[in-house]
């Protein structure tokens, strides 16, 4: 909501002629919360990347560093299109895909219930917060090894790393969701005599559905991480996997390439969520 | 015409347990005739909401009896029609469907629902925003929309709590009017609960004033003022007059007992 207000032009904008002639009714562009223009706001952002980009490619070109800690923009290019020309980049980026979807959607169709349930009924929140809440804790690191050897190298690993790293943020966060939906939405439900049953799946959880969908965009986000962590550490293929080779050969290229890759992939995944947010839920009004 | 249509008698109320147990209301005793418009007024604090709800069948009691038309009041129920301050209107369904929702969990069907829906939009003078979501509708609108919700199925009665309360002053007017006059054209029994004297007054057909430190009913205003009731009553001797008596009547009745 707040950039659609950005980009309605302020009056000061509108008409910027009068600006001297009554300096007193200019508003100030810096301060907080002030609203600045779409365009103005997306020209800074750009500038941001071009600028360290620069910076980058005016460091490497004149042999500030060695190509082997940080090669040039250049060469991290070249490098792509080469494993993108050979079939390599795409064979990665395939088993990556396949890995996070199977691990998130698991995770993701397990916790939605559990969430609603938890966020719900007060007996099931006691028997089940504070354990994922312990959970939660651990670090999922830690759980690597583990992982390995219950699971093998193989899917199953990653799909486990991937599930220990979200479902059990994502159960609390949906049962934070849930615990939101406004308690006079549940008393008409009531007043209108329809059972509990009938509360959760008609109110309670298209109620909460927005906030829901927010939680998988942000737990989606950080599978990604948690899918590069169990294949750098134990795979024979994926976008971890390509990562942790070149490192052994020193193509740094194929290293960079590679984490620039996942961020352009966290930030599609990410934007894409967000605009089939606003599709789904526009009529709300509300959508984060 | 013996038997009222609500009757509450002895009922008390308490939160909490042990140490910490608070009274919140002590032996309310209140009778709804058929049709009447009875209103709720008092300090924050007073229980009137808490007894709202316990009507709505939305909290328990500890003592006392609650009844419609004679049978108990155990649970909440289509026979009492709930307008709530928030609106609560489902945000992800169009106002239309905002009453059909009701109108089918009443058990109507599909054709039926439209129907009486379309009806009631009428009714409190939306026919043209069936079709508009709660995003798109201001705070009385919203508002007209759940009272057209709440009459829809037609309760035995309309429980109002604090309805115009999140309304700015002039909307708050126009949706006073249209309660009067939708409640003066079919005659429905209103359980209403507000701080605001003067609505009380001009809705009203009885005024029950409630205090604090227990919450109970202090005492209680027939408003004689004749109907149809008009924007233009609200200036005349004695409209004013009992309004400066309700005002009176409140601010004694929420002297805490010590500080008396």
């Amino acid at each position: 909501m707040s950039e659609q207000r950005a980009t309605k032009p302020s009056p000061s904008h509108a008409a910027p002629g009068p600006v001297i002639k009554q300096p007193m009714r200019r508003r100030r562009s810096s301060g907080i919360g002030a609203p600045i223009a779409r365009s103005r706001f997306l020209m800074i952002a750009v500038a941001v990347f071009a600028g360290l980009g620069l910076a980058w490619w005016a460091a490497t070109g004149l042999g500030l560093v060695k190509p082997i800690f940080l090669p040039s923009p250049g060469s991290v290019v070249t490098q792509l299109g080469k494993l993108s020309g050979d079939g390599t980049l795409w064979l990665d980026l395939r088993t990556s895909i396949y890995r996070i979807s199977v691990g998130f959607l698991i995770a993701s169709a397990l916790a939605i219930p559990i969430g609603v349930l938890i966020g719900s009924f007060r007996t099931w929140e006691a028997a089940i917060e504070p354990l994922v809440d312990f959970i939660r804790y651990m670090p999922v690191v830690a759980f690597v090894p583990l992982s390995i050897l219950w699971s093998g190298t193989g899917d199953a690993q990653k799909f486990l790393i991937i599930f220990i790293g979200t479902f059990f943020q994502q159960v609390l966060m949906i049962m934070d969701n849930v615990k939101r939906v406004p308690a006079d939405f549940i008393g008409l439900g009531r007043t209108l005599g329809l059972p509990d049953r009938k509360i959760l799946t008609r109110i309670v959880v298209p109620s909460a559905l927005p906030g829901i969908w927010d939680t998988l965009r942000i737990s989606l986000g950080w599978a990604w991480t948690w899918l590069v962590l169990a294949e750098l550490v134990a795979a024979t293929s994926g976008l971890g996997y390509r990562i942790t080779v070149s490192q052994r050969y020193f193509q740094t290229n194929t290293i960079i390439g590679y984490i620039l890759l996942l961020g352009v992939l966290g930030l599609i995944t990410d934007q894409v969520m967000k605009a089939l947010g606003k599709v789904l839920f526009r009529q709300e009004g509300h959508v984060q | 015409m013996s038997l009222p249509k609500l009757r509450i008698e002895g009922l008390h109320k308490s939160f909490g347990t042990g140490a910490r147990r608070t009274e919140v209301l002590r032996d309310i005793n209140l009778d709804l005739a058929d049709n009447e418009f009875v209103s709720l007024v008092g300090t924050s604090g007073c229980g009137k909401s808490t007894l709202l709800s316990i009507v709505a069948g939305l909290q328990d009691f500890d003592a006392g009896d609650l009844a419609i038309d004679g049978a108990p009041i155990l649970q909440p129920g289509l026979d009492r029609g709930v307008v709530f301050q928030s609106y609560t209107l489902l945000p992800w369904l169009t106002a239309q469907q905002n009453i059909e929702f009701a109108l089918k969990a009443a058990g109507h069907d599909r054709a039926t629902c439209r129907r009486i829906a379309r009806e009631h939009l009428d009714l409190v003078k939306l026919p043209h925003s069936a079709n508009r979501y709660p995003s798109e509708l201001s705070g009385g609108m919203k508002q007209r929309v759940a009272i057209a919700r709440a009459l829809s199925y037609r309760p035995k009665m309309l429980l109002m709590d604090e309805p115009f309360g999140a309304l700015d002053a002039l909307t708050r007017y126009q949706m006073q009017e249209l309660l009067t006059q939708i409640w003066e054209e079919h005659r429905l029994t209103v359980l209403f609960v507000t701080h605001d004297v003067e609505e009380a007054v001009y809705l009203s057909d009885r005024i029950v004033v409630m205090g604090i430190g227990p919450g109970r009913i202090m005492q209680t205003f027939n408003v004689d003022i004749e109907r149809p009731r008009r924007e233009e009553i609200m200036e005349t001797p004695a409209f004013m007059d009992l309004q400066r008596r309700v005002h009176k009547a409140i601010r004694e009745a929420s002297k805490r007992p010590e500080m008396v």
